[in-house]
């Protein structure tokens, strides 16, 4: 069942090439796919302890090279974000005027990219499906963006390119490390050789793979990229990029560091925690300089890493859960925002905050939609980033806590926390000046939101809201699959 | 009986299928030429289907009088159907690209005068390339890399109305005759030294060399300047970009894998009894950077496709020295499989546009609306040529960063991975022109059908090698081992 949800968009982007009906094809592939998703969950077992849905294809026998997928909880929820969001993405995409079928097939191999590398127990294909999405990307900014595409679209291939590069050369240096019998490609295989890895070769491993997947999920000195591409990506692509791909580099961080280098995690804690402190205070207060709504929504997705960051760092269960959570959350709220922004660029033609103002009388739809999203981003109770933040904090301050004096992760923990209050000030801003206040003339008659396109936004919402007051039925997903990862790493 | 072919018969009944097309084309000068181009094809591809049915060639120890200059092993048999593919590739592009050689050879609009020896020097090329493959004498490979040489001198320059033809052809022919000299030059050191110019002999030779190591060594460095402009490694890139861009566009496919492969193989055979001294490694670690350094920074300004695809293929020289560097004779040899598939690709659709536009990269412009399968196929070719996963250039690249990370060859790792990043821009920059930028007209371009089929059947490779490479690995396996990788340094 596993590989007919990696499969179906894949195929399904390859039937709207051969000349399908792009948008009826690609709708009826994703809400399968999301339906299929659904029940995977359903039929999840969560007592098993190692992973669900295994299915196992030799490639390359020399080099213990094989197509092996499977589910744990934390790959359970990403799977479900994708299948979620690439939904209503796809939904969500007004009218095309050129290369319509190569959009909805762009936005397909992005999505089974992801699907791919999510449910991937094999590193190489682990990080081919993920390289799946980077032509397409770059069609899909090159060819159907606004604004700076061109350059945006460069930026964003380039980073992408040079840094899974550099994370290839970690997954490569990580299985040669390991002593030439146990070598293999598969996770499972090398989380029980890991323990044979030399310290030093795991910070040097580690080392590679922080490079690798922080430039692609922006963090800081890699994060140039993020803000231009999203500004200038179409709204169904920022959704899908921003909200499920580029979580594949906290999800890799979480599934391959933790188990399997956690003296390099250790080595390099100061220097991650530094980091993040950038992407949190220092990317928080470029977003609030922002002027423009989309740079603001792009900034902000990259200020939101650094909790995820701090939840990885904090190394236990709590950190780890609470950033497995948020990264799902995230991917939620930012799909949201961006595809409101989107549909208010179609409309007006300017995202200039100065300019928008008082749109909430006459689209009370988006208005609503969008400060739902601004809230959940911000992390106010009753939506699942808040359960998920507490979570990291709380994670995070845990570690190395002694009562007479505070340790670095203290300090970064306190620091950390007034990243929620310059979110608070940016989003409640934005929220003020596109939606409240006077509106200017030539758009009071304005109409709302499309009932079409209504659909798409309302499951993102009602899925924010499940999962905001029900943060436990995720919890209990996620969580085992960490309590094993510390288990391991604990009995050394 | 099938199963009781020879190799070097093969080599014979290509050099055959040349004399005969020679000779038909002086008996009925009234034949429709493309007929030529479709026999050979066809006849290249029985020998092609007769490769898997050879005989066990006698033991390597105990091989004398033909067989101590000539080899028989997988890998030679290996390169023998690469040199058959490639050839076949590029005739059937030569047949898309009779109409600009009309147009450029005198006499032949009406005439069709010269279009028959068009189609069979590729024939006397390969049949080289196969030899090249086989030679483990420094005799055999000196002839046989004349005997390809020599045709490419003609082939080169071969739309000789054409003045940048003309002035390919007299730098290839000068740079490659100096070249040449170097190579035999370096041969005579060797002998001297050795006694011997047996690949086999000279390694124990060598081994038991106590005095004139520099002197050896001097011999080597000479061979390599002359095999060092075969494949296009930095410094003798210098007729690259000219040649290529001036050579009508199937020989410049040509030129850019067969001819670079053949060098490839023999590199890895003669470079083998010298991996010994440490010294070697260290120069072709140099010489790899800087033919990674070149290749990948003059490709990035070039606005003419052909000009463009002439700096990458010094690039990919560059990788494929870092597996020459590691000795990862299996690295190697798929990264020029995974090469072969994506070049011939970029150029199969290349010749199909430069005749309607040119080869400017901004001729490709709107071609993804023009002509979506052609567009296509270049995507997938500049996207495995850039490396993309999925694909088999990826694969290859995937390789040979294997062995440089196996071997600790740390600053080879650094330079590849900004060269890399370097790729993705020049390559992407046709796609961009294909799909973002709009068309200056709209009409369809149209496309034969045999190179429709061509192209998808190179298409489906790239793809199918990406994510099932082990085909690759399984021709190469008996002598996995014994040829290449085991090859330890001492």
């Amino acid at each position: 069942m596993l590989l007919l949800i990696i499969f179906t968009p894949i195929v399904a982007a390859l039937l709207i090439m051969a000349g399908a009906p792009a948008r009826r094809t690609a709708l009826v592939a994703s809400i399968l796919n999301l339906a299929l998703s659904l029940i995977a969950l359903a039929a999840f077992d969560r007592s098993r302890q190692s992973f669900n849905f295994v299915s196992s294809f030799q490639i390359v026998p020399d080099l213990h090279l094989s197509f092996t997928v499977g589910l744990d909880g934390l790959s359970l929820i990403m799977l479900l974000l994708a299948t979620i969001v690439t939904t209503s993405a796809v939904w969500f995409t007004d009218r095309i005027e050129n290369y319509e079928s190569a959009f909805y097939a762009c936005l397909l191999f992005v999505s089974g990219g992801a699907i791919g590398a999510f449910a991937s127990l094999d590193l190489f294909f682990f990080y081919a499906f993920h390289e799946l999405a980077l032509i397409p990307t770059f069609l899909l900014i090159g060819i159907w963006g606004v604004g700076n595409r061109f350059a945006a679209a460069w930026k964003i291939t380039i980073y992408l390119a040079v840094g899974s590069f550099i994370l290839l050369l970690g997954l490569i240096l990580l299985y040669q490390s390991v002593p030439p019998d146990a070598r293999t490609f598969d996770m499972r295989g090398l989380k029980s050789a890991a323990s044979q890895i030399p310290p030093d070769a795991q910070r040097n491993i580690y080392l590679l793979l922080l490079i690798g997947f922080g430039v692609l999920v922006s963090l800081f000195p890699f994060h140039s990229w993020a803000p231009e591409a999203y500004a200038s990506a179409p709204a169904p692509a920022a959704m899908l990029h921003a909200g499920v791909l580029k979580k594949f580099g906290l999800y890799g961080l979480l599934r391959l560091a933790i188990p399997l280098v956690p003296a390099g995690v250790q080595y390099w804690t100061s220097l991650l925690l530094l980091l993040l402190l950038g992407n949190i205070i220092y990317i928080g207060l470029v977003t609030i300089a922002q002027k423009r709504l989309d740079w603001m929504l792009g900034y902000s997705s990259v200020m939101h890493m650094g909790y995820i960051f701090l939840g990885f760092a904090s190394a236990n269960i709590l950190g780890s859960t609470g950033a497995a959570i948020l990264m799902f959350a995230h991917g939620l709220s930012i799909a949201l925002l961006f595809a409101i922004a989107g549909e208010l660029r179609a409309r007006t033609g300017t995202l200039v905050l100065e300019e928008l103002g008082g749109l909430g009388k006459v689209m009370p739809f988006a208005g609503l939609a969008f400060g739902l999203g601004a809230f959940a981003a911000i992390g106010l109770p009753g939506f699942a980033n808040f359960a998920a933040e507490i979570m990291v904090f709380f994670g995070a301050f845990q570690n190395g806590w002694e009562m007479n004096r505070f340790h670095y992760f203290q300090i970064a923990t306190v620091l950390a926390l007034w990243g929620v209050v310059i979110s608070a000030v940016y989003m409640l801003r934005a929220y003020r000046s596109a939606f409240m206040g006077s509106i200017p003339e030539r758009w009071s008659s304005l109409a709302d939101v499309r009932a079409t396109l209504r659909v798409p936004v309302t499951l993102l919402v009602v899925a924010m809201l499940w999962f905001g007051f029900f943060p436990q039925s995720f919890v209990r997903i996620v969580s085992p699959a960490f309590r094993t990862y510390f288990s391991t790493s604990a009995s050394r | 009986m099938i199963a009781a072919i020879q190799a070097p018969s093969l080599e014979v009944a290509v050099l055959v299928l040349g004399m005969l097309l020679l000779m038909i084309e002086v008996f009925s000068p009234q034949l429709e030429k493309k007929i030529f181009a479709l026999s050979a094809i066809a006849a290249l591809t029985v020998v092609l289907v007769a490769t898997f049915f050879l005989t066990p060639n006698p033991p390597a120890e105990a091989s004398t009088g033909f067989w101590s200059f000539y080899a028989a092993d997988p890998l030679a048999i290996f390169f023998k159907r690469f040199a058959l593919i490639t050839t076949i590739l590029v005739l059937i592009m030569m047949i898309d690209y009779t109409p600009i050689l009309r147009r450029f050879v005198p006499g032949s609009a009406a005439m069709q005068v010269g279009v028959g020896e068009f189609f069979a020097l590729p024939i006397f090329t390969c049949a080289g390339l196969m030899y090249m493959a086989s030679a483990i004498d420094f005799v055999m490979i000196f002839v046989s890399i004349e005997l390809v040489t020599i045709s490419f001198y003609v082939l080169v320059s071969f739309t000789r109305k054409n003045s940048a033809t003309l002035e390919a052809g007299v730098k290839y022919l000068v740079l490659s005759a100096l070249s040449t000299a170097f190579l035999v030059y370096g041969i005579t050191w060797v002998f001297g030294v050795t006694g011997t110019t047996n690949l086999r002999q000279i390694t124990l030779a060598l081994a038991n060399l106590e005095s004139d190591r520099v002197a050896a060594l001097f011999g080597m460095v000479l061979v390599l300047v002359g095999l060092g402009f075969k494949i296009a490694a930095v410094p003798f890139q210098i007729w690259v970009p000219d040649v290529y861009q001036g050579a009508p566009t199937p020989v410049t496919a040509y030129l850019s894998v067969g001819s670079k492969a053949a060098g490839f193989v023999v590199l890895l055979r003669v470079l083998r009894p010298f991996m010994m001294f440490p010294n070697v490694e260290r120069l072709i670690v140099i010489v790899a950077v800087l033919t990674l350094i070149y290749g990948n920074l003059a490709a990035l300004p070039q606005n003419n496709l052909k000009r463009l695809l002439a700096y990458s293929s010094i690039a990919h020289a560059g990788y494929l020295l870092i597996g020459i560097a590691c000795i990862d004779g299996r690295a190697v040899t798929f990264y020029l499989v995974a090469y072969l598939l994506m070049t011939l690709l970029s150029f199969a659709v290349l010749v199909v546009i430069s005749q309607q536009a040119g080869d400017e990269i901004a001729d490709f412009n709107g071609l993804g609306k023009r002509s979506p399968f052609l567009a296509f196929a270049m995507l997938i070719a500049m996207a495995s040529l850039a490396g993309v996963p999925l694909t088999a250039g990826f694969f290859g690249k995937f390789l040979i960063f294997w062995a440089a990370i196996a071997h600790h060859q740390t600053t080879l790792i650094i330079v590849g991975v900004i060269t890399v990043g370097c790729g993705f821009y020049y390559y992407l920059k046709v796609v961009r022109a294909m799909y973002w930028q709009s068309a200056p007209r709209i009409e369809n371009i149209p496309v034969s059908g045999l190179s429709k089929l061509t192209m998808s059947a190179l298409i489906l490779a790239i793809i199918w090698l990406g994510v099932y490479p082990q085909a690759i690995f399984r021709a190469l396996a008996p002598q996995r081992g014994a040829a290449m990788v085991t090859l330890v340094k001492p």
